[in-house]
């Protein structure tokens, strides 16, 4: 495919590992903060190309792992409301709560359906006024512009039966929160690429400045990550500690001046806000304004609204700071397991657990074929 | 950095518990039992091999092959079609009903003889649609030298059930002494494909329209016992009968739960290589938007065969000249070890685990 292709050759690919294995010696801890990042690097075996001084560490960024169970719980109550469609992007749909999840609600006679996108859920709004639809907002600043313009769009039309569940949640809050860990081991990142298209490179600027770490913005692509891990290992070389934009293709240093703008007008921080493995995080969720609380299904429906801990065993939080490795966890593998998750790591494919439980395999096979040769 | 878990009794105490029979932990059916990953998988041997046991059953093929009068050996499968839409670019279900219980049939060897077909009915659905369809089934029919020569109607009432669902079960005759399970792959062994992959999945799910997607794609559905028969005629002639090891329609699940499956029953490696898989520019630009892996996607015309390396090539090149094998490649190959894994080293030079598939195929957001 043309414009993908380029992304993914895999001479250029070899001529940068080279280059990346040379740099240093020094064991790094490199966090790539987005699901789609985590994602790329296993689909495309890219730790396989990195010396094995430098460490992945999969970071917070995929917004389904972070959904606290309680929410999640909310989401199945909701669903579960007579007369109540409830859409949802695909990717939440396994996702545990307490008790159960969205797809053995659907099996129990709940109105799930899943979407593509906001509009999606608007249009089914507009189709059956008799029955109230409810869109389950969650993501960083990619998916809530969208959110925020369905609503907008929903006001314009005077649409009466459509609400918004938001659990938006905001990139910055959450690297700051990362950082202040005490015990946080982390050399330098791999930035976020499609939320700073939309919110800019500049608001990462407190990273280098203020404690003292290399931020890459980076694209998706195979080639845009390896090229990003480049950047950041030399910055740490040369002892600089910058942010730089890997992915300038789409992103400018202002973000998107319009897509800021209608989130401005439609949304407001959450004074707290929890993640599933991270705690509260103060100012990190998006929560609809005053003026647009007729489409807040929150303040619609009642929904248990419970704070629900972590089962006690899950080292879910060590795991994404890069204290612990996935396998120190005490339930890994055995009481936690993909088909089972019992912690955010182990939800998603992408999740740091998940991944290595499949890595593991991989690193027998890498074993075998050394022993061979 | 993952050595020492690796070499930990962790590591092996994970294996042990993947390796397990799973349970069924749900309380009901859900849309993940159906979609022929690793929960319809719990749910076969957890529910219908608990309760059917028995040794042509345990084996877990697409058909069952059994001897009539100790003579000739016969092989029978069933199977079920649900899709939604009924048409889509390159068949209907009626269409999909032929060829799909056929495939089930050829993948043993067989020469599909008779059909049967059930169909149930929802309450208002159109006659003329039914026409339609009925004329599709008896075109697929007669161009795969089967006919239906049983079948059955039921009507239920508006909601009962969505437009119409139909059953075939079929049975053929395996006419050599050939033997082909999923459970013959041998360490050397090659892995064909037989052409692009991914073709029908994409094509039902740009058909649903939810996406506004427009394309050319179509689906691959089609019959291939006399592509099969042809590479049986092949070896037949190479003097290798027992050449071909194990043959599979890599339907539901796609490719990769195929191999997986295949890796398992035969406690084998089997290492693929995405350059040489074949897919379509138009499937690969769907999948890339819909945030799907081909690998993962539906074929209904398509196989895998895994055959001994000696006659890999010349097998390739006799079902390059059936319509139906145009596409034919070798994508990989079996390993001895690490058993029951199957691998893909990318385009890109890495390498990554291919599981099977354990929920249903979501497109993503991040």
């Amino acid at each position: 495919m043309k414009y993908i292709d380029e992304y993914r050759q895999s001479d250029l690919a070899k001529i940068l590992a080279e280059k990346i294995s040379g740099m240093t010696d020094r064991p790094l801890k490199l966090m790539e903060v987005c699901g789609g990042h985590t994602h790329a690097i296993f689909k495309y075996g890219i730790e396989d190309l990195l010396p094995p001084n430098i460490e992945m560490i999969h970071g917070p960024g995929c917004p389904v792992c972070v959904i606290p169970l309680g929410r999640t719980d909310d989401c199945i109550s909701l669903a579960l409301e007579p007369d109540v469609i409830f859409t949802t992007f695909g990717d939440m749909m396994r996702v545990p709560g307490s008790k159960t999840n969205l797809l053995d609600a659907k099996a129990q006679g709940a109105d799930v359906r899943m979407v593509y996108s906001p509009l999606d859920a608007l249009k089914i709004a507009k189709k059956t006024p008799q029955r109230h639809v409810i869109f389950l907002a969650l993501g960083f600043e990619t998916t809530s512009p969208s959110t925020a313009m369905t609503i907008l769009q929903a006001d314009k039309d005077k649409v009466e039966n459509f609400t918004v569940f938001c659990n938006h949640i905001m990139i910055v809050p959450s690297l700051k929160a990362m950082l202040d860990s005490p015990d946080l081991q982390l050399d330098g990142f791999v930035g976020p690429g499609h939320v700073s298209t939309v919110i800019g490179t500049r608001c990462y600027e407190f990273v280098p400045n203020e404690y003292g770490k290399p931020l890459v913005v980076t694209g998706f692509e195979p080639l845009d990550i390896l090229q990003s891990v480049y950047m950041i290992v030399k910055q740490i070389v040369e002892g600089r500690a910058e942010i730089e934009n890997q992915y300038g293709r789409v992103v400018e240093r202002d973000g998107n001046r319009k897509a800021l703008e209608v989130l401005s007008e439609v949304f407001e921080p959450r004074r707290f806000f929890e993640w599933r493995g991270l705690g509260s995080i103060a100012n990190s969720g998006m929560k609809l304004k005053e003026k647009y609380a007729a489409f807040d299904a929150e303040l619609k429906f009642e929904v248990p609204g419970l704070r629900i801990a972590d089962p006690k065993a899950c080292q879910c939080g060590e795991i994404l700071k890069g204290v612990k490795k996935p396998w120190e966890c005490k339930v890994f593998g055995t009481a936690c397991t993909p088909e089972t998750p019992i912690g955010t790591c182990m939800v998603s494919s992408e999740g740091a657990c998940a991944a290595y439980y499949n890595f593991g395999r991989l690193s027998k096979i890498a074993q075998r074929s050394t022993a061979q040769v | 950095m993952t050595e020492s878990f690796v070499t930990s009794p962790l590591f092996e105490r994970v294996e042990r518990a993947r390796r397990r029979k799973h349970k069924i932990r749900e309380t009901h059916i859900t849309l993940a039992h159906g979609s022929g990953g690793r929960a319809m998988h719990d749910l076969v041997e957890g529910i219908f091999l608990e309760y059917f046991k028995n040794p042509m059953l345990d084996r877990l093929e697409d058909q069952a092959v059994f001897e009539v009068n100790g003579a000739k050996r016969m092989a029978f499968s069933t199977d079920s079609y649900v899709v939604d839409p009924i048409s889509f670019p390159g068949g209907d279900i009626g269409k999909l009903a032929v060829h799909g219980t056929v495939n089930d049939l050829a993948m043993s060897g067989a020469r599909p003889l008779y059909l049967s077909a059930g169909f149930i009915l929802e309450e208002g659905f159109p006659i003329d649609d039914l026409r339609r369809i009925a004329a599709s089934m008896q075109a697929a029919a007669a161009e795969a030298s089967v006919q239906i020569v049983t079948g059955d109607t039921k009507v239920v009432q508006k909601g009962g059930a969505d437009k119409i669902f139909i059953n075939t079960s079929g049975i053929g005759v395996i006419e050599t002494s050939i033997n082909i399970s999923s459970s013959n792959a041998r360490p050397g062994d090659k892995v064909i494909v037989s052409g692009t992959i991914g073709d029908h999945g994409t094509t039902i799910m740009i058909a649903r329209g939810d996406l506004e997607l427009e394309t050319n794609i179509e689906s691959d559905s089609a019959s291939l016992h006399f592509l099969v028969a042809e590479m049986l005629d092949e070896v037949s002639t190479l003097g290798t009968p027992d050449a071909i090891r194990a043959l599979r329609d890599p339907t539901r699940g796609g490719v990769a739960t195929t191999l997986n499956e295949i890796a398992l029953s035969s406690d084998v490696y089997i290492e693929i290589r995405e350059e040489l898989i074949p897919v379509r520019e138009e499937v690969k630009g769907a999948c890339e938007i819909l945030g799907l892996d081909p690998l993962y996607v539906a074929n209904e015309g398509k196989l895998i065969a895994i055959v001994s390396p000696g006659i890999a090539d010349k097998i390739v090149e006799r079902m390059q000249k059936n319509p139906n094998g145009i596409g034919a490649c070798i994508i990989g190959e079996v390993k001895a070890q690490p058993q029951g894994i199957v691998s893909m080293t990318t385009g890109f030079g890495g390498t990554r685990i291919v599981d099977m598939l354990a929920g249903e195929q979501l497109p993503r957001i991040c």
